[in-house]
């Protein structure tokens, strides 16, 4: 039995998301080539419902989503997060309103 | 680079003797020795390898020291998976060390250290101290779209349950909850019993991040990917999110986040438990 097209693509997104945290080396990293060795080892097989496959599966789509989840928790992180408090401005801005502008300055009507 | 390993070493010996001063004061030593967690570090290695030490344990080198736990133990894990796993949380730090973003990396030191000082007993009590409030029994009356949502999205995980572990649970609108008989929470509770020490630790951590035994179990079985899980943790969030919009910066930021960190724990909880897939395998083979 080959492998399930599911399980290629789960197999394709973790690699995919290795390269995106390691880079071009990823091949030489330990997490792929345990990943493809795990995955070549769980394709053959004869039976026709494998306890064990099914398991290595939803491990796999488990993994695959702690990866791309912390990718997409950092990025969201740096993007909003990082740069400690907002000044009056910026935040105004995330709600889509805007300061009033008061031409001479505070206490300029006086 | 040097500089940095003295001042990791030189935490770690204050962290230590700080400890063996003070132990009748757990509670201020313990929370000295994790305050490290929130900061970041820059990162002080280049390579990180595994190799087996004693008694076929796994250990992490970073460069040609071994990972330690905050507590001073040596880091080991039980199998392969795993120490590849760890290793590559700490190989794919850029600059910094991020430990709020390593959850398997957290889970392996709660597991050694074990900060609070519980036993098995202890540890399933908490978790099944959830079922009692547990987030898919607890219904709403109104709105009805939410109604609606709560039965359809729900109820199908609720029966599954008591199916599978022959179970009452039943769910409630009332501020008290369902009444939920003994005989379930003894049934959980021997079912819990045959988790070992580690996986008990991921487990409880996947409950207490989807507030819910329920959904917990359904993923730990694999009736429910962790996607849906965290989904329908959310549940009534989705629903005010599709009723008001969608802030990226809290909705989105939030769901990763969880994501992560269920993932995290589901892993650990797999990983963990004897008789993985990776040794039948090679058996097999």
């Amino acid at each position: 039995m080959a492998a399930s097209p599911s399980s290629l693509r789960v197999y394709r997104g973790i690699l995919k998301e290795l390269r995106a945290m390691q880079g071009q080396n990823y091949k030489q990293s330990l997490a792929y080539n345990y990943v493809t060795d795990q995955f070549r080892k769980n394709q053959v097989t004869g039976e026709r419902y494998c306890r064990a496959q099914q398991e290595a599966l939803h491990a796999s789509q488990t993994y695959l989503c702690l990866l791309a989840s912390s990718r997409n928790h950092q990025a969201l992180h740096n993007l909003y997060h990082a740069k400690g408090e907002r000044n009056p401005e910026d935040v105004a801005g995330l709600v889509g309103l805007r300061l009033p502008t008061q031409p001479g300055g505070k206490g300029w009507e006086k | 680079m040097f500089r940095s390993l003295a001042r990791l070493h030189h935490q770690f010996g204050n962290a230590l003797s700080l400890c063996k001063r003070r132990t009748n004061h757990h509670h201020f030593s313990c929370s000295l020795k994790y305050s490290s967690v929130a900061t970041e570090r820059k990162r002080f290695y280049q390579d990180v390898t595994i190799s087996q030490g004693e008694g076929g344990l796994f250990e992490i080198n970073l460069d040609r020291r071994k990972l330690k736990t905050p507590g001073g133990k040596l880091l080991t894990v039980p199998n392969e998976a795993l120490a590849i796993a760890v290793a590559t949380e700490w190989d794919t730090q850029r600059d910094s060390l991020k430990f709020y973003a390593m959850h398997l990396t957290t889970l392996c030191n709660t597991a050694l250290d074990n900060p609070t000082q519980r036993n098995e007993d202890q540890m399933i009590s908490a978790a099944l101290k959830f079922l009692e409030t547990d987030t898919v029994c607890y219904r709403v009356e109104e709105p009805y779209g939410l109604v609606d949502l709560q039965k359809n999205e729900w109820d199908p995980v609720l029966q599954w349950i008591e199916n599978r572990y022959d179970v009452t649970i039943g769910s409630s609108s009332s501020i008290m909850g369902p009444d939920i008989p003994q005989a379930t929470k003894d049934t959980f509770y021997q079912h819990l019993k045959s988790y070992n020490f580690w996986s008990l630790t991921g487990l409880e951590y996947v409950i207490t991040q989807l507030k819910s035994v329920v959904l917990s179990l359904g993923m730990i079985d694999r009736y429910l990917s962790v996607e849906q899980a965290v989904l329908l943790s959310r549940l009534e969030e989705e629903y005010q999110i599709r009723c008001w919009g969608n802030v990226e910066w809290a909705h989105d930021y939030d769901m990763y986040e969880l994501r992560a960190r269920t993932a995290a724990g589901a892993l650990f909880v797999h990983l963990s438990s004897e008789g993985s897939t990776v040794k039948r395998k090679l058996l097999q083979d």
